[in-house]
């Protein structure tokens, strides 16, 4: 039987990962003969990295996702720098705009999203971004984020959320005067409540970021800057604009597939054509929110499972959502449910504030399980609430302990004095010693450390114990 | 009348090999610490408390042969060799020489390891030999074979770790398995570097400034995400990794898809703690990783090692005078054990069996052809998995082992020992797979011979005779030749002096990996601090390696490329916890010995099993219940410990203890590809209330 023909149209984040996890389980090609079209003529990179590209903390090198070898080693027919422009779907084809056309038995829409740029004056000048606007989304973008953003300008973000902070914290890093400007009363207003969107922007003000909310632009002027809704004016050098993404569905929707918010997939990753599937940024699966690469690199082992036969049951379930700032001294996570209330009879929601040192922690448990949370400043309860969370596992009965992580204070605190000590508590460890048979020792004669070890043999182990001891012993002699 | 003049010798436990000195008393002997490197003068309670078996009325003083009746009734030594060499050679004229099939221990001295690995291959003519040190040391010791090129566990002195700034222990649990080697680590525990990675709150984590709390299982992604920080946090040391180093970018390919954010989703290590990790290591002058069985007991052992060498290759500490990395090995002779022929692929001198220049020349040493020795036999699982089965072997020998408390999925190897025609052990107590046996013989211990051992650092220790054994008891040497003479070896092709086994593998390993040519008992008994390769008598030995290079033959060491797989056996709804399994301070290994010591067994008596307290109670049980830990393999019964610390998905069991509280009744022998090391530090359990 000959290999079936598999076209991926999208080089992104989506699409490599799926031409891998194909060969991972088809190595020889022997089941699925892969194309796979990139637009960008470039090597496919890590969309998550881009804010440590801005940061400066990585090169663009290091943020490939493959060698420039990779689709040659790995059989594939890798395309470069070309763009469908058709999919004909009774005949099966789709037409390169280098004129070429490939067959396909199954074709596969990794086409992403774009960068959506809000209607304020001035940010585009006929259909291209203004000279000192950038978009944040690309390696491009990255390339001519950085090479405006020298030490000390001014750098206006348009957006705060995930993107746009992560960019702003990128910039501050290097230097630049940055301030957001968020049409919302607080931050990342999707994943947060206002407590949370509170301390995060104390917290970023702090890092040397101005956050500016509940404001919008309305006109930008190159070499000058943005002017705000509210009158005012920002000095700005460079504008990034960072106010969300479009899933891109254009190719989708020529072709008549069925395309709301994004191409509209089932539980198979397949579209209303079941030879044409949608993965990534540009699918629309019911109950899963795009734009973040979890849900795409699942979406990518199940449809390699499918498409190479290792498992024609696998199906894609929606991928829980832990949403995860990536800005260097920040520590956030949300997840779930952030909006219930104190208040909620529903729900058990613990909140714990503490703006002073940048903390808000807040856990939402329904039926003894995690049904959401935000946690600021608080890495330690972020990393176990998050495994709670895709567990579904229960909530340990100590809800504070569990937001606290290691602030909590310790339960075992050393005693103040060797005489508050219980007589049973094993001293020495290494070699099973109590204070019982310390004071029995040091009332048979032996006055120091190095006598109570020969009679005991406390501190002979690893020697940890040794102070505790003398504690032992000069407590003893104050006491006869 | 023994002379009352102290004889200095090392412990009989751990890899650590704490010097100490026994001084006669009666029929035993008394223990002082005494000040050498490793230890400095310390011991734990196990040492303190080691003669306790030299003169316990638990020591078998006779040979004992299984009746008609069932019964173990004592018999005289050549009435027990006799019918132990007519089995021997009626399975191997029905089943040919693989028919027959030999398990060693990493607790065995160089020289009862190299003779009894002679013995399989010449006197049985069996390829079907391993060890227990398969359980223990096999994934490190593949993991740095593939990034050095050899495998020397710490390949610098131990007392190099007394400059370190900062130290980070994977799965090591020190405080309990060798507490006086704590002593090397307080600079860099007072300079708030030491991190711990262990997924309970150990005695050794309690030390720690960090303490990374993995789900288990989960140590490779820990790693990933680590060896990510390192990178985008700058740490990155380029010209090591340019000068010293291939692979780096295949190897990045791979971690660049960890982000710490996303390898804390499945570790439940903070992201801000893995960068903490990475920070700490990178800004100390003197830092080094060290691995131990909690990375690497899993079927992705191998990998999970390559992936720490990986982050000490990044931040450019192996090979660099003040850094490196390098494993803490287990059993007393844990090093020397995988060096000298026990194992199933190799000769003496870590030589590799099916290397035909490796078998010409051992075989040059032993007088026999080349082509009449076997190749690669059964790893350890697979060995005792195939007993008694078409193909596998059906007659067994088992030197310083016990398998029935030790090997994973337990249950199944005491059914497998059960099936065969002939069992023997031989051993000083008699252990659970004794009990098991047709033939056990008396053995004598540390004390009572000389021998030499290979502590963890890779320096060659001379055990020396203290006492004489009871009456009754015979050397494993003297064994071991007692049985190839019955099989009609000629005497001097297996001696029972240690001194003239050891001249014949130091001929035997010349020229190897683990050239052992140059030292001598002599040496040993001088003081010499002999470190392998010791080449010639007037080499110095190597206590640091790879300072210039490393063992491959470009003289780099390989970055090699691993991914996350595994565990083997996820949680599910049916099996909703982790289990682990590992050691106390008390016990060693199995326990056989250690449970026969008064004073161990009053401090921990019996199994029981660590849990978070609302893992208890959500399964109806209270501290000091009895609990049923539940396995697709088998039921554990031990006594409930509640442990806040513990993560709520883990319960922890430690594998000393026999019957229905041995913990290798529910691990998992799933193994790793490459070392062939059983998974048992996680698989998939749920806890109940112990049925009566």
């Amino acid at each position: 039987m000959s290999p079936r023909e598999v076209v991926i149209v999208g080089y992104g984040m989506a699409g490599a990962r799926l031409a891998e996890e194909i060969r991972r389980r088809d190595p020889a090609g022997e089941v699925v003969s892969l194309t796979v079209i990139g637009e960008e003529n470039q090597q496919p990179y890590n969309r998550v990295l881009l804010s440590t590209v801005v940061a400066g903390s990585m090169t663009p090198d290091a943020v490939r996702l493959q060698g420039s070898d990779w689709a040659a080693e790995h059989n594939v027919d890798l395309r470069l720098g070309v763009a469908v422009s058709t999919v004909d779907r009774r005949m099966r084809t789709v037409t390169l705009d280098d004129g070429s056309v490939l067959g396909y038995d199954a074709l596969v829409l990794a086409t992403g999203s774009r960068a959506w740029v809000p209607p304020v004056e001035g940010l585009l000048v006929d259909g291209q971004l203004a000279p000192g606007v950038a978009t944040f989304r690309t390696l491009d973008d990255c390339e001519r984020i950085v090479s405006s953003a020298r030490a000390g300008a001014p750098v206006a973000v348009l957006g705060g959320g995930l993107l746009g902070l992560e960019a702003a914290r990128g910039l501050a890093g290097r230097g630049c005067q940055v301030t957001v400007v968020h049409p919302v009363g607080h931050l990342m207003e999707r994943q947060l409540d206002p407590g949370a969107g509170g301390v995060l922007a104390r917290t970023l003000r702090g890092l040397g970021i101005h956050v500016r909310l509940g404001i919008t632009a309305s006109r930008y002027l190159e070499g000058d800057g943005l002017k705000l809704d509210d009158g005012g004016h920002l000095e700005a050098d460079l504008v990034v604009v960072s106010a969300g993404v479009k899933p891109e569905t254009t190719l989708a929707a020529a072709a008549g597939l069925t395309v709301d918010r994004g191409i509209v997939v089932d539980d198979a990753l397949r579209t209303s054509d079941a030879r044409v599937h949608a993965i990534g940024d540009c699918a629309q699966h019911p109950g899963t929110v795009s734009g973040l690469v979890q849900p795409a690199w699942e979406q990518a082992a199940v449809l390699a499972d499918l498409l190479t036969g290792a498992d024609v049951a696998a199906r894609y379930r929606g991928t829980p959502v832990v949403t995860r700032l990536k800005a260097r001294d920040v520590d956030l996570a949300a997840l779930g449910d952030v909006h219930a209330e104190p208040d909620d009879e529903t729900a058990e929601v613990v909140c714990l504030t503490d703006p002073a040192r940048g903390r808000y922690a807040k856990l939402v448990v329904r039926e003894d399980k995690v049904a959401g949370a935000i946690l600021v400043g608080a890495p330690d309860a972020a990393a176990s609430i998050t495994q709670l969370f895709d567990r579904g596992a229960p909530v340990p009965t100590d809800r504070l302990a569990l937001l606290l992580g290691r602030a909590m204070p310790s339960g075992a605190s050393p005693a103040a004095s060797p005489a508050d000590l219980p007589g049973a508590s094993v001293v020495c460890r290494c070699n099973t010693v109590s204070k019982a048979q310390l004071v029995s020792a040091w009332r048979a004669g032996a006055r120091d450390v190095s006598e109570l070890a020969s009679a005991t043999r406390a501190t002979t182990g690893c020697g940890g114990c040794r102070d505790t001891v003398c504690g032992i012993a000069e407590w003893l002699a104050s006491t006869t | 009348m023994e002379t009352l003049v102290a004889t200095e010798t090392h412990c009989p436990y751990c890899a650590l090999q704490c010097g100490m000195a026994l001084s006669p008393a009666g029929a035993s002997v008394t223990v002082a610490p005494r000040d050498f490197p490793a230890n400095r003068g310390g011991l734990c309670q196990k040492g303190w408390t080691s003669a306790a078996l030299l003169d316990s009325p638990a020591r078998l003083t006779t040979p004992l042969i299984r009746d008609r009746h069932g019964e173990l009734r004592p018999a005289s030594w050549d009435t027990a060799l006799d019918l132990i060499a007519d089995k021997i050679t009626a399975i191997i004229a029905e089943h040919g020489p693989d028919g027959m099939a030999v398990f060693g221990g990493g607790g065995l001295t160089n020289e009862k390891a190299y003779l009894l690995g002679k013995f399989a291959r010449v006197a049985l003519g069996t390829s079907q030999i391993d060890y227990n040190g398969r359980f223990c040391m096999s994934s490190a010791a593949a993991g740095s074979l593939r990034a050095f090129g050899l495998d020397r566990g710490m390949p610098f002195p131990i007392t190099d770790l007394d400059d370190a700034d900062a130290v980070l222990l994977v799965g090591a649990n020190p405080a309990e398995t060798m507490p006086p080697f704590l002593s090397h680590l307080r600079k860099a525990t007072d300079a708030a570097g030491l991190i711990v990675v262990d997924p309970r709150r150990t005695p050794t984590a309690e030390q720690a400034a960090l303490h990374l709390a993995p789900a288990p299982g989960t140590d490779m992604v820990l790693a990933l995400g680590i060896l990510h920080a390192v990178v985008a946090d700058g740490h990155l040391a380029h010209d090591y990794i340019a000068s010293r180093t291939t692979g780096f970018d295949e190897v990045w390919r791979i971690a660049a898809a960890w982000w710490p954010e996303r390898a804390e989703r499945v570790t439940g290590v903070s992201a801000t703690d893995q960068r903490a990790a990475a920070r700490i290591l990178a800004r100390s002058r003197n830092a080094y990783v060290l691995t131990a069985r909690g990375a690497e007991q899993h079927a992705t052992g191998v990998d999970t090692v390559n992936a720490w060498i990986n982050v000490a290759l990044a931040l450019g500490l192996p090979g660099r005078a003040g850094s490196g990395w390098g494993c803490l090995t287990g059993q007393g002779n844990g090093q020397g054990g995988r060096e000298h022929g026990q194992k199933a692929d190799q000769l003496p001198g870590y030589r590799k069996i099916d290397d035909p220049a490796a078998r010409a020349h051992v075989a040059g040493v032993w007088g026999v052809d080349p082509d009449s020795l076997p190749g690669p036999g059964r790893s350890a699982y697979e060995l005792l998995d195939a007993l008694g089965t078409d193909g596998g072997p059906h007659g067994l020998l088992v030197f310083g082992s016990n398998v029935t408390v030790s090997a994973p999925n337990s249950g199944r190897v005491a059914d497998r020992l059960s099936t065969l025609d002939l069992l023997v052990v031989a051993d000083l107590v008699l252990s659970e797979t004794g009990r098991a046996a047709d033939v056990v013989l008396p053995v004598t211990q540390w004390a009572e011979e000389d021998g030499t051992l290979t502590n963890l650092e890779g320096r060659v220790l001379l055990r020396r005779k203290a006492i004489s054994p009871p009456d009754g008891v015979r050397t494993d040497l003297e064994v071991i030749s007692a049985l190839a003479a019955r099989l009609g070896q000629p005497p001097a092709r297996f001696p029972i002096d240690a001194e003239t086994v050891f001249d014949e593998l130091r001929a035997a390993s010349a020229g190897g990996a683990a050239d052992y040519a140059g030292v001598s008992y002599d040496r040993l008994r001088a003081g010499e601090a002999l470190y392998w390769p010791v080449p010639s008598v007037d080499h110095p030995g190597t206590p640091h390696m790879f300072l210039d290079e490393f063992a491959h033959p470009d003289g780099r060491a390989r970055f090699v490329p691993v991914d996350v797989r595994g565990p083997a056996e996820p949680p599910d709804e049916e099996y909703p916890l982790y289990a682990t399994t590992g050691r106390v301070l008390q016990h060693y290994q199995s326990g056989a010995q250690t449970r026969l010591v008064d004073e161990l067994t009053a401090a921990v008596p019996a199994v029981y099993v660590e849990v978070h307290p609302d893992t208890a109670e959500r399964a109806g049980l209270a501290n000091g219940d009895d609990a049923a830990v539940v396995s697709r393999r088998g039921t554990v019964r031990a006594a409930v410990r509640c442990v806040s610390s513990m993560r709520p998905d883990v319960v922890f069991l430690p594998f000393h203890f026999p019957g229905d509280g041995r913990a290798n009744l529910v691990t998992n022998p799933a193994l790793d590809p490459v070392s062939r090391m059983p998974e048992f530090k996680v698989c998939a359990v749920r806890l109940e209330v112990a049925g009566t």
